[in-house]
């Protein structure tokens, strides 16, 4: 069966042109690109720009074991419904052993994007014993992360770098170490940025120093072993100096953050919605500012969702004790393009009109030397990440024959408003409620098949 | 006023009235009869998520006095030791039809997050380290009953500021009054950032006791000791604590405060806490109408005359 998504243009790493795409759903390959071409399934993709699928670095599903809050097929449907054809899921319920990804892989077979698995690089993530890299490695796995609690220990870290580097020689391919940055002794007890904010509510802070000493300390020791060290939702202007200074020397390092730490800062926690709790914390305006200089300048090479899926019964409880994180995965693309790329009338704020309805406000505003163009958000979204993610084989590749048919088509001018009810995930933690949204992906196509049609998920 | 959650919500007139309408209720407990039938057919409820034995009894009196129902909830002995949610419980209470809910809660912001869950008014009686908005209110009383006012008079927080809502609410409702505040404490017990606090600070006793009309003492908790917060309770009661000595060198009329319960021969020295400055026990009697003018302006329908007078 051939899919064409016609009367788009289309957008890749190469640039930007008109013309149809016809996918092969057998082969899983785009079969042809060019004007009017005709097939089994037709999709209107007029008024939208197709571009490779996205990629998500850094996703939690909830299953197994919290499945009230998630499923992998819920997690992999409010992917698709946002762009994305491939999420890197990460080792939170395992990971150390083969068996759990193959129990990933099973819980995926259906999934509407792709699930790739990340491993862990200590048993347990107890940052002790060495996860079996070699043996993962084998089966696949490129991206190894003890998520959560990050590596605490400096010797331990050392050894789990080297022993990555020798492997990466031997498989011919690059593995990456990728780390949430947090001291945990610093970091101790912190429930939210620590500062002015954090002070007033009497709440316990978690300082950017936390984020800042790890992300020092893992520039250091990827100087010492070569080992390709990829920071996790950074959200300090310190770590974003040290990472820009760190690739200026040429050290295998790569940088991701979050839609939200690039847009809200930590006064949204100042009415104790747990909403609002997420970690790394939102932190003040300065570094959200840096933060989007680290886009601007190339320091920070992905957007990543850190999509984290919670039960109301988790996040309706008193700030210090509600879980953290928030989804993200639907909302991303939509949220970023509206507050990056729209072109607002003349003088007006694009995110002020988005969050006049919104629950959560406290939005940095998008100063001109911040706006991107719609081919550097996709970059972030799509083939740099896919290249972090060792899947750039298959996601984020150029839009051409025989190429793995991995797309979306994304709706520039559709308005849209976020209703935490509405998301396809189960979890609703969004901080994004009640947000006016310019762009949407109408569809989205993952190895030649359709898995998000006129913005309805297909099973 | 609907709740009462922070002294932030509150503006000096606001303040101002609230400490009137207490005057007006402290002469209703000098008479023979001290109950007054204000709240006659209101129902108020306890919900003490978090042991406390003064405010509860204060509040639970206060509430008494106004004639209204009282019922108290306690988190040891309710479905919250079940692991029913903070959500759920508030949920449930505002079902059986209750007019308010005075919470203490050891989470900041817990009162906030309860004044969503219910319609019933919402009374914050101290929430983790945030806020305690009638304890300030019966401190600025205390302190106002002796000089008449708060307006220029110098007043000293002293000890763990960072983790006391006793102080958060003292610095909001006394710079509201009119009066200067210094915080007095080492580096490690004030907040990480005293950015948009209108005070000044100071990590020297010494350098201000002489010059504060009101040395306010904040109770240490010792397991801060081991948070490496400062080093022993002896080196604390050396640098911070109100000693004899120092005392002597406070004002002839300045006064001493405390929120309590105290650690005598820490914070004060016993013979200090016995000092005629010291006002401690009339905070907790400034408590009971500070309490009643809480809970008539969160509750109350009409006006004092026509209720109490």
């Amino acid at each position: 069966m051939t899919v064409v998504l016609k009367g788009g243009r289309l957008l890749d790493a190469s640039g930007e042109r008109s013309g149809d795409v016809c996918v092969d759903g057998v082969t899983g390959q785009i079969q042809d690109v060019g004007p009017d071409l005709s097939g089994d399934v037709v999709l209107d993709a007029s008024g939208c720009v197709i571009t490779p699928g996205f990629v998500d670095l850094h996703t939690d599903v909830a299953e197994p074991g919290r499945e009230a809050a998630d499923t992998v097929q819920a997690t992999s449907e409010a992917a698709a419904a946002g762009g994305y054809t491939a999420i890197v899921v990460m080792p939170r319920n395992g990971g150390d052993r083969l068996a759990d990804l193959a129990d990933l892989e099973a819980l995926g077979r259906s999934a509407a994007c792709e699930i790739v698995g990340a491993g862990t690089v200590s048993i347990a993530r107890d940052g002790q014993v060495l996860a079996p890299l070699g043996e993962l490695a084998d089966h696949g796995v490129s991206l190894f992360c003890d998520v959560g609690v990050g590596i605490q220990d400096d010797l331990f870290m050392r050894r789990a770098c080297e022993y990555l580097v020798g492997l990466e020689a031997s498989l011919g391919r690059p593995l990456v170490l990728a780390q949430h940055c947090s001291s945990a002794a610093l970091a101790a007890g912190g429930v939210m940025h620590e500062g002015a904010v954090s002070s007033r509510l009497g709440l316990p802070g978690c300082p950017a120093e936390a984020e800042e000493l790890m992300v020092m300390r893992d520039i250091t020791l990827s100087r010492l072993t070569g080992a390709r060290v990829h920071f996790q939702s950074i959200s300090t202007a310190g770590s974003v100096a040290m990472i820009r200074a760190a690739k200026a020397g040429g050290l295998p390092i790569t940088a991701e953050v979050t839609p939200h730490h690039l847009l809200f800062t930590d006064e949204s926690c100042a009415g104790f919605d747990p909403a609002t709790k997420v970690q790394p914390p939102l932190r003040t305006a300065e570094n959200v500012l840096a933060l989007r200089d680290g886009l601007a300048d190339g320091t920070i090479d992905a957007i990543a969702s850190d999509h984290r899926p919670h039960t109301d019964d988790a996040k309706e409880r008193p700030f210090d004790e509600a879980s953290s994180g928030a989804v993200s995965l639907e909302t991303g693309f939509a949220a970023l393009h509206t507050a990056f790329v729209v072109d607002a009338d003349e003088g007006a704020d694009p995110i002020g009109t988005a969050i006049e309805g919104a629950q959560h406000r406290a939005v940095v505003p998008v100063a001109a030397e911040h706006r991107r163009s719609l081919a550097e958000l996709v970059a972030l979204l799509s083939w740099q990440p896919a290249e972090i993610a060792g899947v750039a084989d298959r996601h984020g590749c150029l839009i051409e024959p025989g190429r793995p048919a991995n797309l979306t088509a994304i709706d520039q001018t559709l308005q849209w408003s976020v209703d935490r009810s509405d998301l396809r995930s189960n979890a609703r933690n969004t901080l994004f409620q009640g947000w006016t949204m310019t762009g949407r992906n109408r569809h989205t196509v993952k190895n030649g098949k359709i898995t998000l049609e006129n913005g309805q998920v297909q099973r | 006023m609907r709740n009462l959650l922070t002294i932030a919500d509150l503006s000096s007139d606001d303040l101002q009235e609230l400490l009137q309408l207490a005057d007006r209720f402290a002469e209703t407990q000098t008479r023979d009869v001290k109950k007054v039938p204000a709240l006659r057919g209101k129902t108020v409820v306890l919900a003490f998520f978090e042991d406390s034995t003064r405010t509860r009894t204060s509040f639970d009196l206060a509430a008494r006095r106004l004639s209204a129902d009282v019922v108290n909830f306690s988190a040891g002995a309710s479905s919250l030791s079940k692991g029913e949610s903070l959500r759920d419980t508030i949920e449930t209470i505002s079902a059986m039809g209750v007019d308010a809910i005075v919470v203490r809660h050891r989470s900041s912001g817990a009162p906030q997050q309860v004044a969503q869950w219910t319609d019933a008014a919402v009374i914050n009686a101290g929430d983790g380290w945030h806020q305690h908005p009638t304890q300030a209110l019966l401190d600025s009383y205390t302190i106002r009953q002796r000089f008449g006012s708060l307006e220029g008079r110098r007043i000293a927080l002293c000890g763990d500021i960072n983790h006391s809502r006793v102080a958060r609410s003292d610095v909001d409702a006394f710079t509201k009054l009119g009066a200067e505040v210094v915080l007095v404490a080492p580096p490690t017990l004030l907040p990480p950032s005293l950015e948009g606090w209108p005070v000044s600070v100071s990590h020297d006793l010494d350098q201000v006791v002489s010059d504060i009309d009101v040395a306010y003492f904040l109770r240490i908790q010792q397991e801060r000791m081991t948070d490496a917060l400062f080093p022993s309770v002896r080196e604390y009661r050396a640098h911070f604590g109100l000693t004899v000595d120092r005392a002597k060198r406070l004002k002839p009329d300045a006064l001493i405060m405390h929120p309590g319960p105290m650690n005598r021969g820490v914070e004060l020295d016993p013979a200090v806490a016995d000092d005629e400055r010291a006002v401690v026990l009339d905070q907790v009697a400034a408590g009971i109408p500070i309490r009643m003018a809480v809970l008539f302006q969160t509750l109350g329908p009409g006006q004092f005359e026509s209720e109490v007078a």
